[in-house]
């Protein structure tokens, strides 16, 4: 029995939550004892790319070539998928969980009749049947579920595993899909992607601004802060329901949820629904002038005073140390 | 056109978590319940697009008697009628089981729901009961438009946006900003008491993946506050002790 990750690419690249899922089936297959963990990537991707999906674990990558699936088409990619889940005969499908990882899955689980958990944070417990950790309540609580069918989905939760980088290359083969034009109905009329910043969701450092920014103008320091970290600018609600700043970079309950190594805030009170989209970062620093501000008691860091002091002096702080 | 918005009934956003029965049950003692943020999205969006094409907006959710309230605010905010698939809902393919059996008895044109729960935050049932209907379904939508047959959505894919066109019937999970949330009216809400709510009962499906026992988070230890005019020392920190530079 083989463990299959679908991966996904973003431009030709691998993304590294999908390298993060290849090292968690990879955890899997030694505990569970299952064989090998066999990755499938779709669309246009250079075959180097594909074989460094062995460095975090996988032996094989099936690559299905068809370049309409350089989309996320979601029916297209769940086909193919399952596709290769019954061509490896695998029992176990791993992926990231990610806004186009969630809709596959979800419609993988009833194609292939298979058991679904999302947001997964660790690998399972095997003592009593397969029960799986995840989060809910947006990082507020943890919940233990007991898988019960012999197919299982696990979507896994960024930083749940840390990302194996010892293994060898793998080998890349293509794989030959057969696409129902069903798949396809949906017209793509357009794409619009905002080049050159480092993706929210996935950065490993976020620097955020509150309303203690005072207004969009101010935003300069916060982008210059970010930039000398290589880290994705992102803001509170009221920020981007005041249209500061746009809506993709809200973090909160409601917005993007985050889970970086280090989350910066700044000028943010700290309220339940915005900490209830940073709760899964490793390490949290606050700035703001006010001492009682609730984020403090969130924070593993963090220093009481005046922002517009304060960053440009970190900024160049980061920058004398580098 | 023949919609129909799936709702949940979660704790509201800034409700504190708590768990009874030795970590095996939700304690819902001090929190308000609420029609989920995202689910509400989709609503006021459905309500818009029945002013807008004419035809019926019925409102789902699955769930005990308990969750009513929130089936009466979506009647008050324009739904047309309501449906309440009288169980406990036990996990995400339960769940998209019983909308899809009740769905597909109702041949509803456009079926809307919000991107996740709050409470299980799964994002599964939309693409779920897609499958189970063979339809199509799109999420994170964040704009939807109907002419005639034809879709005209916005999405969310990782950093930026995606523009597609489909035809009905099919099935999207929605997001911001594709409406602004509606308040009841008194109008709304006295119209509301009135207008019909359907109980039926569950279908038999098996579950596949329940939550046994609960848990909460590791309490976080005190913060480290750094000198205002000592930022060079913060920068040491993240470094050498917490080691995230």
């Amino acid at each position: 029995m083989a463990i299959l990750v679908y991966v996904e690419q973003a431009s030709g690249k691998i993304k590294k939550t999908s390298l993060e899922a290849i090292s968690y089936a990879f955890a899997l297959a030694q505990k569970t004892g299952e064989g090998a963990v066999v990755a499938i990537a779709l669309g246009t991707i250079d075959v180097q790319e594909l074989a460094a999906i062995g460095e975090a674990g996988a032996s094989k990558v099936l690559h299905g070539t068809d370049e309409r699936l350089n989309a996320g088409v979601i029916q297209a990619h769940a086909t193919a998928v399952a596709q290769a889940f019954q061509a490896v005969g695998a029992s176990t499908l791993v992926l990231a969980k990610s806004s186009l990882g969630d809709a596959v899955a979800a419609r993988l689980a009833i194609k292939l009749e298979a058991g679904l958990v999302s947001n997964v944070v660790e690998l399972p417990q095997l003592e009593n049947g397969f029960v799986v950790k995840r989060s809910i309540y947006t990082g507020k609580a943890f919940a233990d579920t007991i898988m019960t069918t012999p197919k299982k989905i696990l979507a896994i939760k960024k930083n749940a595993v840390d990302q194996k980088v010892d293994g060898v290359k793998a080998q890349v083969e293509v794989f030959d899909l057969s696409l129902p034009a069903t798949d396809f109905a949906s017209k793509i009329t357009d794409t619009k992607r905002t080049i050159g910043e480092v993706l929210l969701p996935e950065a490993d450092i976020v620097v955020s601004g509150g309303r203690g920014m005072k207004g969009p103008e101010n935003w300069g320091m916060i982008e210059d802060l970010a930039q000398s970290l290589g880290a994705a600018t992102g803001c509170s609600k009221p920020v981007s329901d005041l249209g500061w700043r746009p809506h993709h970079e809200h973090v909160g309950q409601t917005g993007v949820k985050v889970a970086p190594t280090l989350y910066i805030a700044i000028g943010i009170s700290g309220a339940i629904q915005h900490l209830a989209g940073v709760n899964s970062s490793k390490c949290i620093v606050v700035i703001n002038k006010d001492p009682e501000a609730p984020f403090f008691k969130a924070a593993d860091y963090g220093i009481v005073g005046d922002a517009f002091e304060i960053v440009p002096q970190l900024t160049a702080a980061l920058k004398a140390a580098q | 056109m023949k919609i129909l918005v799936c709702i949940t009934h979660v704790p509201d956003t800034t409700s504190k978590i708590h768990f009874t029965d030795n970590n095996t049950k939700f304690d819902p003692s001090g929190v308000q319940y609420i029609i989920g943020p995202y689910d509400d999205y989709a609503l006021a969006r459905a309500v818009e697009l029945r002013d807008q094409t004419g035809g019926t907006l019925t409102a789902l959710n699955v769930g005990e008697a308990e969750t009513e309230p929130s089936l009466r605010k979506a009647l008050a905010i324009g739904a047309d009628d309501a449906i309440r698939i009288n169980s406990f809902p036990k996990d995400s393919f339960f769940v998209a089981k019983q909308i899809a059996q009740v769905a597909k008895e109702g041949s509803y044109d456009l079926i809307l729901m919000g991107r996740e729960s709050i409470d299980f935050n799964g994002g599964m049932v939309h693409g779920m009961v897609g499958e189970l209907l063979g339809m199509p379904s799109f999420s994170p939508v964040m704009k939807l438009e109907v002419e005639g047959t034809t879709v005209k959505m916005a999405r969310e894919i990782e950093g930026g946006k995606e523009y597609l066109e489909a035809q009905l019937p099919l099935i999207a999970g929605c997001q911001e900003p594709i409406a602004e949330w509606k308040i009841p009216n008194m109008r709304g809400i006295m119209s509301a008491r009135t207008k019909p709510l359907v109980v039926v009962e569950p279908g038999s499906f098996a579950t596949q993946a329940e939550a046994s026992s609960y848990q909460l988070p590791p309490a976080k230890g005190a913060v480290k506050l750094v000198d205002k005019d000592q930022v060079a020392e913060l920068v040491r920190l993240l470094k050498n002790e917490a080691k995230v530079l």
